[in-house]
């Protein structure tokens, strides 16, 4: 056995108990004069969204989130619980059922959901943004067909734009839709798609026409559509609460009224979707950072080293100030991106991809310190910190690698 | 059930439940400033229960919200708008209100709009006090059924089902009455975000002490507040007798 395993063993067996008690602990709320209070600067009615959330994420996601994760377990009814409230379409219009809220107030329902659950939320926002293209680009006779089911989430979505091929490099995607008729007919697969095989309905980019951007249009595609198959479902590190499968289409039948907006116009609208999408992920992670702080300010106050409780030694103190000013450095970022989004400023683009490259970065750092602080025990599956981490640590790789984030961060920054 | 009813249902502000509460530097309160409040947990039973008696006619059901405090009472009144309320009356008070006070202040209130039922929290979580149902019961000369754990709706009566000691209790009492809810009624619900945006459109009318003419001079003066002693550590028994010995002469439980 390693040493630091025994380590942990020891400790664990030591105080048993306080595993179970940290495990089904009780929420307490912050001090609204703690630094860490999320509700700074928000009007009256976006602190109403975020105490909801909040309450939501504590009462149906938190008691669960460890259970999910290790069983990877989709938990539809309380995904259809949290539609019922409306999070299934919290920036889609209220005709078809959505909420019809802005981006930045999305923002803050994601970040308050996510502390109850990463994961999932991360799959809730993933379903609001394939509802919000149906929305914003498709016709009248797509949103009535489409989006009341998924505002209740009666049905689930998808989007499809990553390939086995064409992660980073998305514009250089390969698979095809020919039009026959009546029908276009699609043929590729697409890899990582979350929710797949589970959801009802896939937002699916494909060619339609020449290389490049500018080649490429965007389809919705049922489940059940002649010629759709899905793959195993992969085993990851974390985002465990749903299912991610690639979605292969052989000779795939799709309605020609199923193309959303005119051909040529995926990779735009994949873009846009993206730009929020990344708003959407790093809300995530300051969820993650946020719970995973909470966490730590709980553990350093009740373990004791050297017959002192944690938070009264320096390094704890000042870990956990670094840790809050990045959290908060993050959310500015995040929510001012968001706003951008909101006014659409043009240079939206950019502002949404630095946000983005510094609040998941920042935050998943701020949940290895969290883990850190916690010893042994935070490498326990009975402490929630292992989730945050996991949860987030992907947040740096999709929606655009952190990366390609840099890419378009510099070009704007390049541009003459 | 389908005749017309109007329920007047009381939501106190307090300090949130999941709140880690601290007693004030002078001693004097609990420390309210910068901490969270939200609506009495026993309100929201009773909120929940006044809009599932509206769910559940077949005729026309108004639910009032009335809370008495300072300003920041219009907040828990919004949320009770939010879950279903139609409208809500906010008594204005920057003082201390004490059970008798709201009690009559809620009865000058009734007298105004002449509701059928008025649905209370069994207590409020902060005070603890479990007085002002039944002072108002008292103060209008209505039937009360208090601790509630299920209610059922006839013509002009209501059959009650009521937590005692050692089991439930069943009483039917004409209306108008009293009721007060305990915490196994109903699971209040969560207002959906779109409700939360309509409660901003619902009507409600503010009220001052003044304008409902009521003394609401505090009867009772707080001394002092202390917070229970800090939990001691545990000890290690040598042997069975030990721990016996100990229950009965130092913990006194055996």
């Amino acid at each position: 056995m390693p040493s630091f395993l025994r380590t942990v063993a020891r400790c664990a067996s030591v105080k048993p108990r306080r595993t179970i008690s940290v495990a089904t602990s009780q929420i307490r709320h912050l001090s609204s004069t703690s630094p860490l209070d999320p509700s700074v600067g928000l009007t009256d009615d976006q602190k109403e969204l975020q105490s909801l959330a909040r309450t939501f994420a504590d009462n149906e996601f938190a008691p669960k989130m460890q259970e999910w994760d290790e069983n990877q377990h989709f938990p539809v009814d309380v995904l259809r619980k949290g539609a019922e409230l409306g999070f299934g379409g919290l920036y889609t219009r209220e005709d078809v059922g959505g909420a019809g809220l802005g981006r930045l107030d999305t923002s803050i329902v994601f970040e308050a959901l996510s502390t109850g659950d990463v994961s999932t939320t991360a799959y809730i926002s993933i379903h609001n943004m394939c509802a919000w293209m149906i929305d914003t680009f498709g016709n009248e006779n797509q949103r009535q067909k489409y989006l009341p089911k998924l505002t209740s989430m009666e049905h689930f979505a998808s989007y499809c734009l990553t390939e086995p091929g064409a992660g980073s490099d998305a514009a250089s995607l390969a698979t095809t839709a020919v039009k026959k008729g009546s029908h276009y007919v699609l043929n590729g697969s697409k890899a990582f798609i979350s929710g797949g095989g589970s959801s009802d309905v896939y937002v699916i980019m494909a060619r339609t026409g020449g290389p490049g951007p500018k080649g490429i249009s965007c389809f919705i595609v049922e489940k059940d559509f002649k010629g759709l198959s899905f793959g195993k479902k992969e085993n990851k590190l974390g985002w465990n609460s749903q299912p991610t499968r690639a979605v292969i289409m052989e000779d795939c039948e799709v309605p020609v009224e199923n193309l959303v907006g005119v051909e040529g116009q995926g990779f735009s609208i994949a873009m846009k979707g993206l730009n929020g999408g990344r708003i959407n992920i790093g809300s995530c992670s300051l969820g993650a950072a946020q719970a995973s702080i909470e966490a730590a300010l709980e553990h350093v106050k009740v373990r004791k080293q050297f017959n002192e409780p944690l938070s009264n030694f320096q390094n704890t103190q000042f870990k956990l100030a670094d840790m809050a000013t990045s959290l908060l450095s993050s959310r500015l970022m995040i929510r001012q991106a968001a706003m951008m989004l909101d006014q659409n400023h043009p240079n939206v683009a950019s502002y949404c991809a630095m946000a983005k490259l510094h609040a998941t970065d920042a935050c998943f750092q701020i949940c290895d310190d969290s883990l850190q602080l916690h010893g042994g025990y935070g490498y326990l599956k009975d402490y929630k910190v292992n989730v945050y981490l996991r949860d987030a640590r992907v947040h740096r790789i999709l929606e655009g690698t952190n990366e390609i984030m840099r890419i378009v961060a510099s070009r704007a920054l390049l541009a003459d | 059930m389908s005749s017309n009813l109007r329920i007047l249902v009381a939501c106190k502000r307090v300090v949130d439940y999941a709140v880690k509460i601290r007693v004030n530097a002078a001693g004097t309160a609990v420390e309210t400033a910068n901490v969270k409040h939200s609506m009495n947990p026993f309100d929201e039973i009773g909120t929940e229960q006044a809009i599932q008696i509206k769910e559940k006619s077949g005729g026309k059901v108004e639910v009032i919200a009335v809370s008495c405090g300072s300003d920041k009472s219009q907040e828990t009144l919004r949320t009770a708008l939010a879950m279903g309320a139609d409208r809500a009356i906010f008594v204005e008070s920057a003082e201390e209100l004490q059970p008798l006070a709201v009690a009559k202040l809620l009865k000058a209130v009734v007298e105004k709009e002449k509701p059928d039922m008025v649905i209370l929290g069994k207590q409020a979580i902060d005070d603890d006090s479990n007085q002002t149902g039944q002072m108002l019961a008292g103060l209008l000369n209505w039937p009360q059924a208090t601790f509630a754990s299920k209610v059922e709706l006839a013509e002009k009566a209501m059959t009650v089902t009521r937590e005692v000691d050692g089991g439930v209790e069943t009483i039917k009492t004409p209306l108008p009455a009293i009721l007060t809810t305990d915490l196994r009624l109903n699971v209040p619900r969560y207002a959906s975000l779109p409700n939360i945006m309509k409660a901003k459109k619902k009507p409600l009318t503010k009220l001052t002490i003044a304008d409902l003419a009521v003394d609401v001079k505090p009867r009772l003066e707080t001394l002092k507040v202390t917070e229970p002693p800090k939990r001691q550590g545990g000890k290690l028994v040598e042997s069975v007798d030990d721990l016996v010995d100990k229950l009965k002469n130092e913990a006194k439980v055996l």
